[in-house]
């Protein structure tokens, strides 16, 4: 059953699923427990519908979906196998520490915009190698 | 400095005759507490969404749009609740899209117009600081769902907070033209906020139940949050004006049909429209 959700990929982000990002909170006999990143976030319907269409898919169509808002969604929550594919395809993962540049490492980068292209990212460059690049946000 | 017209009285103005006065509390508290929270996330949802396109760079537009979505997404969780509270089939859609003007709950704050980016910013920054210290309390509601819902909004607000302190900052503490549009929003906004932590009888009947709170547990922190960026941005605070309170219960500025115009035309003129 996780293996069918770890195959649904984040409508925003398709190199992560939802399994990586931590959307998932529960399988059960009966249901499925998602919960979303942000409350505003778009992505929200489009992973209910894909999540219904796997289980439909793999024959678990009895399953139903629930979603809940608590406890909040943290990205303490992404898994370190999510964390390392955020960073092969170019965004930083988020952390406490010094932002890495996810190109060439450095710590010299500096924050340009607050908001990015979706809301869980901001727009960073890097001070080296000079390349502007998504940092996952801290939440 | 800007002034308001005078308010006319409507001839069935209750109580004192004045919108001041308050009413008793009336209908289903929980669901006019949720058309409360759920209509001030809306409004001023919808109206940061104007700047869509016309923000000063495209970091603010995304800025804008994104503190927009995170709104709307608080107001669709507060207001299918209030429906669901309701129980007469409505849900966050058809509150937000099928009622009038008169029925919206939200504070003057909210739908008051953009104007320029300072005053964006400074309406704001009074907002999201009142609303950041409002769900952290409610992230200790006895109600749960609402707990949950300020729970998860709480750490959003945060950045929008943050985000609009600093723009307070840097205009006031900027060029000659910045620091007078800052502290232009700022006057004009100031007005509405003592708005925010009016206890009426619903408020108050709330804070006991342990679902809402006693908003003038936190005035104090509010106010000190507010001077210290204002102090920071080098302007001087603003004067006191005469507060303009009705919004909770339904009088509203003439700005909010304006606002709702836009925003329920579509769904109103195509009722079965789909996305
Ligand atoms: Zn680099």
């Amino acid at each position: 059953m996780w293996g069918v959700l770890a195959a649904v990929a984040d409508p925003e982000i398709p190199v992560v699923s939802i399994v990586d990002l931590g959307i998932v909170r529960a399988v059960e006999p009966d249901r499925v427990v998602i919960t979303p990143t942000y409350t505003g976030c778009p992505a929200t319907q489009v992973i209910e519908r894909d999540v219904r269409e796997a289980l439909d898919a793999a024959g678990y169509r009895h399953l139903r979906i629930e979603t809940a808002l608590a406890p909040a969604w943290t990205t303490d929550w992404i898994t370190p196998a999510g964390r390392e594919k955020l960073r092969a395809y170019g965004i930083a993962p988020p952390g406490r520490g010094p932002v890495q540049c996810p190109q060439c490492g450095s710590s010299n980068s500096r924050e340009i915009s607050r908001f990015g292209s979706t809301p869980c990212k901001a727009l960073w460059r890097c001070g080296d190698c000079a390349e502007p690049f998504d940092l996952f946000k801290c939440h | 400095m800007a002034s308001l017209p005078p308010i006319d009285l409507p001839s069935n103005a209750t109580g004192a005759g004045a919108f001041d006065a308050p009413a008793g509390v009336e209908g289903n508290p929980l669901f006019e507490y949720l058309l409360r929270l759920g209509d001030d996330s809306l409004v001023l949802g919808q109206r940061l969404s104007e700047w869509c396109g016309h923000a000063p760079s495209v970091e603010v537009d995304l800025s804008l749009a994104n503190m927009a979505l995170d709104l709307i997404g608080q107001a669709t969780l507060f207001l299918d609740y209030a429906g669901e509270v309701e129980g007469k089939g409505r849900d966050g859609d058809s509150l937000a899209f099928h009622r009038d003007v008169l029925d919206f709950r939200c504070c003057w704050l909210v739908e008051q117009p953009n104007g320029d980016f300072a005053r964006t910013m400074a309406r704001q920054c009074l907002f999201s600081t009142w609303q950041h210290l409002l769900f952290g309390r409610l992230a200790g509601s006895a109600d749960e769902r609402i707990a949950a819902i300020a729970a998860k909004a709480v750490k959003e607000v945060a950045y929008h907070r943050e985000l609009a302190s600093e723009w307070v900052i840097r205009l006031g503490d900027g060029t000659e033209e910045s620091r007078r549009r800052m502290a232009d929003g700022l006057d004009w906004t100031w007005r509405f906020v003592a708005e925010l932590f009016e206890m009426d009888p619903l408020a108050g009947f709330m804070a006991e139940k342990g679902i809402g709170t006693d908003l003038a547990a936190f005035r104090a922190d509010y106010d000190a949050a507010v001077r210290a960026v204002i102090e920071q941005a080098t302007l001087p605070p603003p004067p006191d004006q005469r507060p303009i309170l009705g919004g909770r219960r339904g009088h509203h500025s003439e700005h909010l049909g304006h606002l709702l115009a836009t925003m329920q035309f579509l769904p109103r003129t195509y009722p079965d429209a789909r996305w």
